[in-house]
């Protein structure tokens, strides 16, 4: 009921605007045409003049607005030649968008019709076209340049003495996994999965699985200063490894490996001060629509000096232990084990 | 309006039809309510028949961008009207997540494909190329039948699909395997998904049989003494948008021919190495951007198929309304065939970060930033063409000036997210959404108001309020800039799309209120889009009445026809063409422009 008298007010709103503008359609009848027309053209161009001021003045307020909000310094080296080519761009844009809207605003008001001129008949100027023609693609050349060399190094081949850890995106968290004391990431097999004990299908008969440590509560734990190489994968849909404060991100994709790197140069304690935000963290944002959880779908970088990080992974037990079933479990070890993955529960959706 | 008074109203325009009938041959009898109406062959009635549906398809996608907007603005409160409208999907008066990425997915297509592909293309093609070229009607008017009833079909599939149980396709408009292809993997993916993919099908169908028909209408069609270079600019904009249309819409068709496949019969097109719903499938071996590169060829050139009719009705309407011609119309015509051609070469734009190959990227950088020199040609040429004019400013005008200054914003915008070494970051975020919607979203609209208005005395023998005109463009232009500025700063803080809620997001949760903000403001640039609906509607009957042939004063065919025209558009033999569209200078008769119609005087040379 409520519904109707809700639309039915809408409807008796706009008849009334209606019957407003039918009346002045016929007044301007009764004075004259071609007088109101004039009059309303003149209105016009001062109302599309304001329109710009104020829009002028709601860019300042709105950048103003945001100003402290945005993120804090980028925590990566290429990560601050991402801010820096940012800015080139953004002055680069903004000059030409400022420079055509006033001029477009501008000439609304100048050159609008008063009875008094009659228009300037120009239909082309090759020396124009060749003019704007050539300005845009030398500003495109030099924006493609920097972007390319940016580009090539971002997504180069990581450093040998990267770490490695994997990062597996499943509906709706992230598993993480690191190599173990041999440095190297087992084989895994989709066919191997299962939500019991075996999260990411790690085969067995693969030795180097033995040591591959897992955390299923989406946190990461990576040593400030030292590049970080993700191996990513999914094991369901599409997700995306969305790194916000490394200014970097990139897809999971069952079936195919993909690859990020970056050595993050802020510990997490140093941006709470940064940031003056006791509750900093780095986020992983799944940035690749993946179902009903997606926007839940979270996971956290702990950036930490190497002795916070040692000291993190001697407490860490490998998921061979109380998993494989080639290898008897200590009766202590399962306990610890099954705690993380109950952890993960809470993640997923309800 | 009564049956009878329709009839009438059709005798008067028959009778038109009657007297043109004697040139081009057809049928000479009363034809009946159905075939004048309903199953019509005018070019001008099924024009009008894309339009309607288009506005209805309008009103509920963006009436979903509304819905979704309240959840974003509003996390923590319940609305019990939405219980009321959407039921089980909004227990409580909360929509559902589910029900929220069905919203957002459903919005996308809606706009993208029914409104701003067939509703626009498919209105003004259809009502422009016979009249700006001088033909009585399209190569084949029964293809252009066939072209609107597919769309009607595709329309009913989508429409149905919005009221199954587990509701509709929800994997958001691109649709993306394996999201789209499994059940398992979300409830949108179910009939939900069948049926998107089926009316995406037809859709396809539709279009290319509409597309045929404009390009060989211009190709073979025009009047005499109409040469491709006196084709106004909306002709050969509509000309490359059906060439877009033809060539890449096949590719879609292809990929979502597959993706029917891989969800149906066991295929592994687009699946490889699953586990999903406690068990590994078995598929092995596909390629989940296999999907992506087919769906984006399409895709982009997609975004030209939107943007190209506005293009060329902006300049058309500009000249109009400054009473100067279109300056470098040259330049135009060839910035428009390298868009044209480009937008075939930068699909992967949208696929930086998938994993494709690096140097491929940087391949799609350097053809992708091409395309902002014929973007930035045209904006320049529009800027020359209302300079030292005489600028009228009705809503068609002020729409097209609005839709300068929107390309301009959301162009600029682009040559961040084409440049991969900015897109690594902004990628996927409300940037993105900012982006698009300014450009391929408000700005199309923009040219599809403005040609509206324009073209509405054309169309109907009445003009739209004025009045109403002026509130429509300054509220939804002010309106669109306070939605869609502030989504870039939201981006660049790196802010994803398609999340329903922020809250527990440490670094995203402080745009709560800017949020609220966007959504209310949202609310009333709706509820000002319904009053230029009730404005089209009521005008259609009630509006001031057209009485004379040419009220703009315009060089172009269409206002050489009776105020409403009949099947066939000109009573006596269709008039012949001897200059330019834009000649927009004295006629020696105190007029301020000369009809394409008017034989060059001595002495004068043609353009």
């Amino acid at each position: 009921m409520s519904g109707f008298i809700l639309i039915s007010l809408i409807i008796l709103v706009f008849v009334v605007i209606y019957q407003i503008g039918k009346a002045s359609e016929y007044a301007a009848v009764l004075r004259g045409e071609k007088k109101v027309n004039a009059q309303a053209n003149r209105a016009i161009a001062y109302v599309l003049v304001a329109t710009f001021l104020l829009g002028m003045w709601g860019v300042w307020k709105c950048h103003m607005y945001f100003k402290d909000m945005l993120l804090p310094v980028a925590a990566c080296p290429t990560g601050r030649e991402y801010d820096s080519m940012f800015t080139v761009t953004t002055m680069v844009t903004g000059i030409v968008f400022l420079l055509t809207q006033a001029t477009l605003f501008w000439f609304c008001f100048k050159y609008q019709d008063s009875g008094k001129r009659s228009s300037f008949f120009f239909a082309h100027s090759n020396k124009l076209e060749v003019i704007w023609t050539t300005i845009p693609a030398i500003a495109m050349a030099i924006l493609v340049a920097i972007g390319i060399r940016n580009w090539f190094k971002v997504t180069s081949e990581a450093p040998a003495e990267a770490t490695v850890v994997e990062i597996v995106g499943k509906q709706f968290n992230w598993l993480v996994r690191y190599p173990g004391k041999d440095n190297e990431l087992g084989k895994r097999d989709f066919r191997k999965i299962n939500d019991a004990n075996n999260v990411l299908g790690l085969d067995w008969n693969d030795p180097h699985n033995a040591d591959d440590i897992i955390a299923q509560n989406g946190e990461m734990h990576v040593v400030v200063g030292k590049p970080v190489k993700l191996v990513i994968g999914s094991r369901d849909v599409i997700h995306d490894v969305g790194l916000p404060h490394f200014r970097m991100k990139m897809d999971a994709v069952p079936g195919i490996t993909t690859t990020l790197w970056f050595t993050p140069t802020i510990t997490s304690d140093s941006m709470k001060i940064i940031t003056k935000n006791p509750n900093f963290v780095y986020e992983i944002a799944c940035d690749q629509l993946c179902g009903k959880g997606h926007y839940a779908m979270r996971g956290t970088i702990i950036v930490e000096t190497q002795e916070a990080y040692d000291k993190w992974m001697a407490a860490q037990q490998p998921y061979a232990v109380g998993n494989n079933p080639n290898m008897p479990a200590a009766p202590v070890a399962a306990d610890s084990a099954a705690a993380p993955a109950a952890g993960s529960e809470k993640i997923s959706m309800k | 309006m009564n049956t009878e008074g329709i009839i009438t109203e059709g005798a008067h325009t028959a009778h038109a039809h009657d007297s043109a009938g004697g040139h081009h041959g057809h049928e000479h009898h009363e034809p009946h309510f159905i075939w004048k109406w309903i199953f019509s062959q005018d070019h001008k009635i099924i024009g009008k028949q894309f339009l309607v549906t288009g506005i209805i398809w309008a009103i509920i996608g963006a009436l979903f961008s509304v819905l979704f907007r309240f959840q974003l603005g509003f996390p923590d409160t319940t609305f019990p009207i939405m219980e009321k409208l959407l039921g089980e999907w909004a227990k409580g008066g909360k929509l559902s997540p589910e029900f929220y990425y069905a919203l957002v997915t459903m919005h996308g297509t809606i706009l993208v494909f029914f409104v701003l592909t067939a509703g626009l293309s498919g209105t003004f093609a259809n009502i422009l190329i016979p009249l700006q070229v001088g033909a009585r009607d399209m190569a084949s008017p029964f293809m252009n039948m066939l072209s609107y009833w597919f769309f009607f079909g595709a329309s009913v599939l989508m429409m149905i699909s919005l009221f199954v149980e587990t509701g509709p396709a929800s994997g958001g408009w691109t649709t993306y395997p394996p999201l789209s292809a499994l059940k398992e993997a979300s409830l949108g993916s179910g009939v939900g998904m069948d049926l998107w993919l089926m009316g995406m099908s037809l859709f396809v169908i539709s279009s290319l049989l509409g597309g045929l028909n404009y390009i060989s209408t211009v190709l073979n069609m025009r009047t005499k003494g109409m040469t491709m270079t006196r084709l106004p600019l909306t002709i050969w904009a509509l000309l490359f948008t059906a060439v877009l249309g033809v060539l890449s819409f096949p590719v879609l068709f292809s990929g979502v021919v597959l993706l029917i496949f891989d969800r149906n019969f066991g295929t592994s097109f687009y699946l490889s190495e699953i586990f999903i719903g406690g068990k590994a499938l078995p598929h092995i071996g596909g390629s989940a951007i296999l999907y992506q590169h087919l769906f984006w060829f399409l895709g982009h050139p997609e975004v030209y198929i939107i943007m190209l009719p506005g293009m060329g009705m902006a300049s058309e309407i500009l000249a109009t309304h400054s009473r100067k011609p279109i300056f470098g119309y040259f330049a135009m015509v060839i910035s428009m065939v390298g868009i044209t051609v480009l937008a075939f070469v930068v699909w992967a734009h949208h696929m930086f970060v998938t994993g494709m190959s690096p140097f491929l990227g940087s391949i799609f950088v350097l053809l992708t930033l091409l395309i902002a020199v014929p973007s930035a040609v045209k904006v320049f040429n529009w800027l020359t063409t209302i300079w030292r004019g005489n600028l009228r400013f009705n809503p068609p005008m002020l729409f097209a000036l609005g839709f300068v200054s929107l390309f301009i914003s959301g162009g600029l915008t682009g040559i961040f997210l084409g440049n991969s070494a900015l897109d690594i970051h902004l990628h996927d975020t409300y940037f993105v959404i900012a982006h698009f919607h300014i450009v391929m979203g408000v700005s199309a609209f923009f040219g599809m108001f403005a040609g509206v208005y324009h073209w509405f005395p054309k169309m109907f023998g009445r003009f739209m309020n004025n009045t109403l005109g002026y509130i429509h463009f300054f509220v939804t232009f002010v309106g669109a800039y306070l939605i869609f500025w502030p989504m870039h700063y939201e981006g660049i803080a790196g802010m994803p799309r398609r999340y329903y809620d922020y809250s527990a997001w440490e670094s995203f949760k402080q745009f709560q209120s800017i949020n609220g903000f966007i959504s209310i403001v949202a609310l009333v640039v709706f509820l000002v889009q319904l009053l230029f609906v009730f404005n089209f509607f009521v005008s259609i009957w009630r509006g001031r009445k057209m009485t004379t042939l040419n009220p703009w004063g315009s060089t172009t065919l269409e206002w050489t026809t009776p105020i409403r025209p009949g099947h066939g558009n000109w009573e006596g033999e269709i008039p012949e063409v001897h200059r330019w569209p834009y000649d927009y200078k004295d006629d020696g008769n105190g007029n301020d422009f000369i009809p394409q119609t008017t034989p060059l005087r001595p002495g004068e040379e043609s353009h």
